[in-house]
């Protein structure tokens, strides 16, 4: 059986974090670029182009989370512990860069202190999503029902590359967001960012992906057997033709295109790990069908997640049409 | 500097401490949402500038509460998983669901609309603005339905098996959301959350009242909360009543361990105003008692029977102390709400309410009375719950994730550290803007953009100025 209810949930899991990636990334990545600003003017119109969406954004990962919790609750319970120090290190840091959208505004002498706030919080809570990440491509020991690894298990060379791949990935997504967004001396910055952040990202991208093959037989098998090799040639294919979207995009002074092309990044980086974990929900042991909930639990989030979430599509697009177009710095200046 | 505690300990002191600093936002919020749709339909209703100025006046108040409950809230919904693994495994097939359904109802819906809430009045126009703000504060409400309906399962779950591997298995979904002690638990929360931001909302205007009494906005907001003070604490006094006798019949241990009741009187139960629980003699020292009261508030009979902890093994009794602590605190509290209801309505009755320094003095000490009650009230509870995680079913021994108590400890520590620093500044910050008129133009220092999109300083000339693109 394929398509049950479960396989229909894994891949309404993975699109949760998906969205969560491509909405909250560029957002993380903003706080990342804040040391890059000039002014304290750049950084006001920065934070301004994600503030009315950024919790919004933040929502996907108490999806993730939540629906992880509510669909494969053994699943939740084995990964939260064996990743506990990255998640509570990232909660924290969620916390500080949260709060500084509004705290920033509020208070002349604390302004700086909630400036690092914002870029701290943000670069660590992408650090540690990207070791979350590593981590649980490397594998996730396991003995009955629970995790039975060590406190540091997580903290390997490649989780460390992972973090750091995706705070580069972040940031680009950051900086051609605001290449988006803004016009003028900013723009100008943030296009010339965007070049070796996208440099960056891209070979990390490639050094990750060279690795994972080699971590654990089976994404080696999948990886080059049939029919996992159709898409690991498809896959580069498809990169190309993003990586020439993109730097030409960048080189032609286009807006959105960069933007898009970056998030291509991300999809399709997406989608070849979701290639190497199939059908693996905590790898390299338990399936996604040894982790699901009852079927009982499974049908009635269903029902909620297929009325709702086009819902929540619906008007996550409207705000961000209602907030749309450039950021005009002149207009506050009069 | 935490040696010595085991796991389960520091973990249930971290649960306590981030939920106990949770649930101040979303309590202050879901009433507050409420709050400012009624100002923002009054000004569209009636063109009275005194509406809109409250609304601009509350809405950055709230804007920052609401940023604080949704970090605060995030953590909550990876504790689960990262110190109570077990319970998640086990619990999760019921319980998840139904967050799940408080993620995609609400969460979503108040994030979504909050942006427009906040900044959109001149992109979107009043109506789409009015919707928006009614999207919030609906969300809010379903935020409290969802949750309150999986805290209430695990008070007193029904509608499930339990399966092979110890999973509990949902069979009825209608009857595990409307569990038997749900609805008095929801109508509880709601009316709490309320009657919190009606006590916040007089003793911000009452600060202003006290300092010139002709102030419109405050005069306005301060009769407005008296009337929410003398028509909601009667019947929150009410509805706490029936759900105590709500509780007595699910778990006739915790109402025991609220009232102090160590033995069975058989049909005259007294009520012991206070008291000091002494656990290892099972007596209530010092008791103060008043004959047959315990009886009348519990059976709304004289001769009612009730059970007392002797009835019980010990190892299922919950902490007596804090509990029956924890339930004199709030039943107090909500005394002394209603005192100042009447107080106020008798003010009125004069035509003194905006002439009379000693009660908005007074209200101004109630202020934050909401948020004490709503925690001693939730600290009853599940305090109350104890030892169990799903009342009867799962101790919370047994709920534990497999984790070192240095690994707690340290995040403990790291979780005390940055909730004091954040969220104390982040009360700071609320407090300083209180303390401002509500139609200064900017009550916070740097206040101007806010967060909409491509709006900096010149805007604090007028908060809401947004012009198109």
């Amino acid at each position: 059986m394929l398509f049950d209810l479960a396989f229909i949930w894994a891949g309404l899991i993975a699109f949760a974090v998906l969205v969560y990636v491509i909405l909250d990334g560029f957002d993380l990545g903003i706080g990342i670029l804040y040391p890059f600003a000039r002014s304290e003017k750049d950084r006001d119109m920065m934070m301004n182009s994600v503030a009315p969406v950024w919790d919004g954004n933040e929502t996907w990962l108490i999806l993730g989370g939540g629906g992880l919790f509510a669909v494969f609750p053994l699943a939740y319970a084995i990964i939260m512990p064996a990743l506990y120090m990255p998640i509570i290190l990232m909660l924290l840091a969620l916390i500080f860069r949260g709060v500084s959208f509004e705290y920033r505004w509020r208070t002349k002498r604390w302004k700086g202190v909630w400036n690092v706030a914002f870029f701290a919080g943000s670069t660590v809570a992408a650090f540690s999503q990207g070791i979350a990440l590593g981590a649980l491509v490397q594998g996730i020991e396991v003995t009955g029902r629970s995790y039975s690894g060590g406190w540091f298990d997580w903290f390997t060379p490649f989780s460390i590359l992972t973090g750091i791949a995706v705070v580069v990935g972040y940031a680009l997504l950051g900086a051609t967001w605001l290449v988006l967004k803004t016009e003028g001396d900013l723009q100008v910055q943030m296009r010339r960012h965007a070049w070796w952040l996208g440099a960056g990202t891209l070979s990390l991208i490639g050094a990750v992906s060279l690795i994972t093959p080699f971590l654990e037989p089976i994404y080696f098998e999948r990886w080059f057997n049939l029919p996992g090799s159709l898409v690991s040639m498809a896959v580069p294919v498809v990169m190309v033709g993003l990586i020439w979207s993109f730097f030409t995009g960048l080189n032609d002074g286009k807006d959105l295109q960069p933007f898009l092309s970056a998030l291509g990044f991300f999809v399709v980086s997406f989608v070849g790990i979701g290639i190497s974990f199939y059908p693996m929900m905590v790898p390299p042991s338990l399936t996604i069908w040894q982790v699901a909930a009852p079927d009982q639990s499974l049908a009635f989030a269903l029902v909620g997640a297929v009325i709702l979430i086009p819902i929540i599509l619906a008007y996550t697009a409207y705000a961000y049409w209602v907030f749309r177009g450039k950021i005009d710095p002149a207009e506050g200046y009069h | 500097m935490l040696d010595g505690f085991t796991a389960e300990t520091l973990a249930r002191v971290q649960f306590a401490f981030t939920v106990s600093f949770h649930i101040i936002f979303p309590a202050f919020s879901i009433g507050l949402a409420s709050y400012l749709a009624v100002l923002n339909g009054l000004w569209l209703r009636t063109r009275d500038e005194t509406y809109l100025n409250l609304f601009n006046y509350w809405k950055k108040i709230f804007a920052v509460a609401f940023g604080m409950g949704v970090v605060s809230g995030i953590v909550m919904s990876y504790q689960f998983g990262t110190n109570w693994a077990n319970f998640s495994d086990k619990a999760g097939p019921v319980i998840g669901p139904l967050l799940a359904y408080e993620v995609m109802s609400a969460f979503f819906l108040e994030a979504g609309f909050l942006g427009i809430m906040l900044f959109g009045r001149e992109r979107v126009g009043d109506r789409l603005h009015m919707f928006a703000t009614a999207m919030v504060a609906i969300g809010t409400l379903m935020s409290a339905t969802w949750i309150l309906s999986a805290n209430s399962w695990m008070q007193t779950p029904t509608g499930y098996s339990i399966g092979e591997n110890g999973q509990f298995i949902p069979e009825d979904w209608l009857a595990i959301i409307f569990n038997p002690s749900f609805p008095y638990r929801l109508v509880h929360m709601v009316l709490a959350a309320y009657l919190t931001v009606a006590f916040v909302v007089a003793a911000v205007s009452a600060l202003h009242l006290l300092r010139d009494k002709t102030d419109k906005e405050s005069r306005r907001a301060f009769s407005m909360a008296m009337w929410m003070a003398i028509i909601v604490t009667p019947i929150q006094i009410f509805a706490g009543d029936t759900h105590g006798i709500n509780t007595l019949e699910h778990q006739p241990i915790k109402v025991a361990a609220m009232e102090g009741h160590f033995d069975s009187h058989g049909d005259n139960q007294p009520l012991a105003l206070f008291g000091i629980p002494n656990v290892e003699d099972g007596v209530l020292d010092y008791a103060i008692e008043v004959p047959y009261m315990g009886s009348l508030i519990l059976t709304h009979s004289l001769n009612g029977q009730i059970k007392g902890l002797n009835e019980f093994p010990k190892d299922e009794w919950p902490p007596v102390m804090i509990v029956f602590f924890s339930f004199r605190i709030m039943v107090a509290i909500g005394f002394a709400m209603l005192g100042l209801g009447l107080w106020g309505a008798l003010a009125r009755w004069k035509g003194k309410l905006f002439d009379w320094p000693l009660l908005h003095r007074a209200a101004i000490v109630m202020g934050p009375a909401g948020f004490i009650a709503v925690l001693s009230g939730w600290i009853t509870t599940e305090v109350g719950r104890q030892p169990y995680t799903v009342y009867g079913l799962l101790r919370t021994a047994d709920s534990l994730a497999p984790v070192d108590a240095p690994a707690v400890a340290t995040s403990l520590m790291a979780f005390v550290v940055v909730y004091f620093f954040v969220f104390g500044a982040g009360t700071f910050y609320v407090l300083r803007m209180m303390n401002k008129r509500p139609t200064t133009p900017n009550i916070g220092l740097n206040d101007g953009p806010l967060r909409t999109a491509g709006i900096t300083p010149a805007a604090q000339v007028d908060p809401d100025f947004i012009s198109g693109e």
